[in-house]
C-alpha cells in the first residue's frame, strides 16, 4: 500500500538535470520527515557512482538509497517535470517521472517498489500520473 | 535451475525482478532458484543464467552464462517474453 500524501508529490517540477531532479524528488522526503538529508546526497552519489541503474521503464525513474544511509520511515515521492532530462540511459530517456523511494529496511524498501510498480503498471493510472492529472489531488484519488 | 539478478545495489529493482520471474515461471509450471544482487557481486557468480535492465546488462560482457537485457523493468510482457524460452529450454537440456 503506497502512503502519498500530497506532501510528496509535486507536479511541473523544473530541473536542470538527473540530479537536480534526484535531489528535487528527495526533499519531499527530507521535508515530510521520511529521510535526513544525507539519504538524498546518498541517491545522488549513487547515481553518479553506478550510474542510471534506477531508470526502470521509459520515462520513469526510482532513485534511492540504502535504508542505513538516512531512511527515517518508509516512504515514497513523486515528481512530475516540466521538461524532461536526460539520465543516460540507454533506452528510457528522457526521464519525465521521478519517484524517491524510502524504506527502513530491506522488507519496507520492496514494500515500496511493488506498491509503486503495481501502480505504474496499470496503463490508464500511468497515463493519468505522466499526462492528464492537473492536480495533486487527482494523481491521490487513482493511488 | 538458478538465475541471478542484478542491480545498482542488489536490494531494490532486482529483488522485484526476481521475484517477478519466480512468479511468471510457477504461471508456468517451473520452480526458478534465484539470487538477487548487486553489480560488484554479479561478477562471477555461478548460475544458468543472469538478468539485469538493459544499462546494467551492459557491465555484465565478460559472463560466462547468458545475461538477458530487460528495457522496461515494469512491464511483465517483455519480463516473461524474453526469460521464458530460456527457462524452457533449460529444462529440456535438464
Amino acid at each position: 500500500m503506497l502512503t502519498l500524501t500530497e506532501g510528496l508529490i509535486e507536479l511541473d517540477v523544473k530541473a536542470k538535470d538527473a540530479e537536480d531532479a534526484i535531489r528535487k524528488a528527495g526533499q519531499l522526503l527530507v521535508n515530510e520527515g521520511l529521510a535526513e538529508q544525507c539519504y538524498v546526497d546518498a541517491m545522488v552519489k549513487g547515481f553518479k557512482e553506478v550510474g542510471p541503474y534506477i531508470v526502470v521503464a521509459p520515462n520513469i525513474a526510482f532513485p534511492h538509497a540504502r535504508p542505513e544511509l538516512g531512511a527515517k520511515e518508509k516512504g515514497v515521492s513523486l515528481i512530475r517535470l516540466s521538461q524532461p532530462v536526460v539520465f543516460g540511459h540507454p533506452t528510457n530517456d528522457p526521464i519525465s517521472l521521478v519517484c524517491a523511494l524510502c524504506g527502513t529496511d530491506s522488507v519496507s524498501h520492496i514494500q515500496m517498489l511493488q506498491a509503486l510498480a503495481d501502480v505504474l503498471r496499470d496503463e490508464e493510472k500511468l497515463n493519468v500520473i505522466m499526462n492528464i492529472a492537473t492536480s495533486k489531488e487527482e494523481i491521490l484519488s487513482i493511488i | 535451475m538458478k538465475i541471478v539478478t542484478v542491480c545498482g545495489m542488489g536490494f531494490g529493482t532486482s529483488l522485484m525482478l526476481l521475484m517477478d520471474i519466480q512468479s511468471i515461471a510457477k504461471k508456468h509450471g517451473y520452480e526458478v532458484q534465484g539470487e538477487a544482487v548487486d553489480l560488484g557481486s554479479a561478477k562471477g557468480k555461478v548460475c544458468d543464467f543472469m538478468v539485469a535492465s538493459s544499462e546494467i546488462s551492459a557491465e555484465l560482457n565478460d559472463e560466462s552464462v547468458e545475461v538477458i537485457s530487460i528495457n522496461n523493468l515494469l512491464d511483465k510482457d517483455e519480463i516473461e517474453a524474453k526469460v521464458m524460452p530460456i527457462i524452457q529450454k533449460l529444462h529440456q537440456r535438464g
